[in-house]
């Protein structure tokens, strides 16, 4: 396999419980300094790919029972999530999830939490203050008094306090005026041209076409097809079927490069 | 009103062993919801180990006391490891029944180690007092109260400053979001756990009371302490404070004050009815958080 790969997942299988098979044979991989994005209905499994990245499946009470997954050429399907985070993974959950009650300056803080961020901690900060204004004007506020899209800016602000190689965002267009939208594609752009990989979970296309180059389709536990975001966006027969129509995809492997 | 001053210092004294043990208890209850019933058992513990280090090994009182600190934090922070741990992500319950199992077995362990009879704390005040105006400040309640604030002081500044602090009030807050960002969510639990095992010991010390005595009875405080946990609200270190002193005030007056015809041990019920009165108002506590739904 081509060794500039930052993040290669392949046949993965993860159940949950004894029974639920959310990921049958689910294959996609991160280019260093790349950006992907994974697409997909409810339900199709795309929470669920990014914890089995970031080892939170534990806490959901799942695990992978197949396939391989490899950060920097090295498994990490055993690791746990705070390694993970200091080995250059950092993720931002679904549904934004600050720290409510704790002030945006100390949702950074925790951020910062890994060792390898700690000495670069003002720094860091200063470099994100730049990016996201609203950081140092709201700082000594409790994070949950910021409103939708600000939580969303901290909650991506928080990740990248660990200074990531890879970032993983789950859904972050989520109930966002598209404004927001294209303005947290703007900032997730920047970010990636600092040379954070970037690997975003969508059901939406907005943010996807701003800030991806490449893009996996998923259905219902499997990779669909998988072209450059644009292109997978343009085919009409890929927008209906994730954007939950009856599957109507006839060869999906026509699609597949 | 000398009476009354008498009463409010004692109720004080005995309200900071009451915020003592509900501070170990939130303390864990904050971070992993774990409601910890062995709470008032690490107390006996700690008090038998103080006892056990100054007058079986002889060393002077305060090393044996930070000693018995020490290894009764580490002590909780190995149980929780060693076995909490090993049960993470079971139903709540199963992690309840493990600590009511810790205090059944730290109850019958104790009797059967050191056997039934008190025995001497060794510590240094024995039942010397001050006199202020006719107010007797017996030297063990001033030494209670001192300690307990210096113990709430450091605390607070590393709940409030340090790293670890910060940690454990994101765990409390959302522990998938904190093991997320890269919190070692395990080991903030073993550091609950030390820390409510180092608190113990303080309670536990002051709790053998004066001349100081440890017996097997000891652990029974935390059922005399539930109404300030309650009271303060289960997941809120200062409610346990404030709703520590305030049942330890409430208990002391209602045996100086109560009438007769109340019955001699009104001043054991007295707690629990200002408990059930402050939860009609406020059914989380005073201090305490209610569930917040968010999307
Ligand atoms: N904790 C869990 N226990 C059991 N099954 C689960 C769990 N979490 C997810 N699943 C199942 O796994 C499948 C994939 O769920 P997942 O949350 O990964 O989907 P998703 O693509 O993120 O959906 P959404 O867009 O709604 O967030 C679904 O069938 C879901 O019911
Ligand atoms: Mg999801």
């Amino acid at each position: 396999m081509a060794d500039d790969l930052l993040l290669e997942v392949e046949e993965l299988r993860v159940t949950y419980g004894s029974s639920v098979l959310a990921l049958d044979g689910v294959g996609f991989s991160v280019p260093e300094g790349g950006s992907i994005a994974l697409l997909g209905a409810n339900g199709a499994g795309k929470s669920t790919a990014l914890r089995a990245v970031t080892g939170l499946l534990r806490f959901h009470g799942g695990q992978v029972t197949g396939g391989s997954i490899r950060f920097e050429g090295r498994s990490i399907v055993r690791a746990d999530a705070a390694a993970l985070v200091a080995a250059g993974i950092a993720q931002v959950l679904e549904g934004r999830r600050v720290f409510a009650e704790l002030t945006v300056a100390e949702n950074l803080r925790v951020g910062a939490f890994p060792g390898r961020a700690r000495r670069r901690e003002r720094e860091i900060r200063e470099e994100l203050s730049e990016l996201f204004p609203i950081l140092a004007e709201r700082a000594d506020q409790p994070a949950g008094l910021l409103s939708g899209g600000q939580q969303q800016v901290l909650a991506i602000a928080r990740a990248l306090m660990s200074q990531p190689r890879l970032l993983l965002l789950d859904e972050p267009s989520l109930g966002l005026a598209p404004r927001v939208v294209a303005e947290i594609g703007q900032a997730l752009r920047a970010i990636n041209e600092r040379g954070c990989a970037l690997l975003l979970i969508e059901q939406s296309t907005a943010l996807a076409l701003r800030a991806t180059k490449h893009a996996y389709l998923l259905e219902t536990g499997r990779i669909r097809a998988h072209a450059p975001t644009a292109e997978l966006l343009a085919d009409e027969r890929v927008r209906a079927s994730y954007l939950g129509a009856p599957a109507v995809l006839g060869r999906p492997e026509a699609l597949a490069r | 009103m000398t009476a009354f001053f008498q009463l409010l210092f004692q109720g004080i004294a005995l309200g900071c062993i009451y915020a003592l043990v509900a501070l170990g208890f939130t303390v864990v209850y904050r971070a992993s919801k774990v409601i910890n019933f062995a709470q008032g058992s690490l107390l006996l513990v700690g008090a038998y180990l103080v006892s056990v280090l100054a007058t079986g090994l002889n060393l002077p009182f305060v090393l044996a006391v930070i000693a018995a600190i020490a290894l009764l934090a580490a002590g909780c922070a190995i149980f929780q490891m060693m076995v909490l741990q090993r049960v993470l992500g079971q139903p709540v319950f199963v992690l309840v029944m493990i600590t009511i199992g810790l205090s059944i077995v730290i109850d019958a362990a104790i009797p059967a180690i050191f056997g039934g009879n008190a025995r001497i704390l060794g510590d240094p005040w024995g039942a010397s007092a001050v006199h202020v105006g006719g107010v007797t400040f017996n030297w063990v309640r001033i030494w209670t109260v001192l300690c307990t604030a210096l113990i709430l002081a450091l605390y607070f500044v590393f709940d409030r400053f340090s790293r670890y602090g910060l940690a454990m009030r994101a765990t409390a807050a959302d522990e998938e979001a904190a093991l997320a960002v890269g919190v070692p969510v395990r080991r903030v639990y073993a550091l609950t756990w030390a820390i409510a095992g180092g608190v113990a010991v303080v309670g536990g010390l002051f709790l053998a009371g004066f001349p100081g005595s440890v017996n097997p009875s000891l652990g029974n405080v935390s059922l005399r302490a539930f109404p300030a946990i309650i009271l303060g609200g289960l997941d809120s270190p200062p409610g346990a404070v404030v709703g520590g002193i305030t049942i330890g005030i409430v208990e002391v007056m209602a045996s100086g004050y109560a009438p007769g015809w109340l019955g001699s041990d009104f001043s054991a019920v007295a707690p629990y009815v200002v408990m059930i009165l402050v939860l009609l108002c406020r059914p989380y506590g005073l201090f305490g958080t209610r569930p917040v739904e968010r999307v």
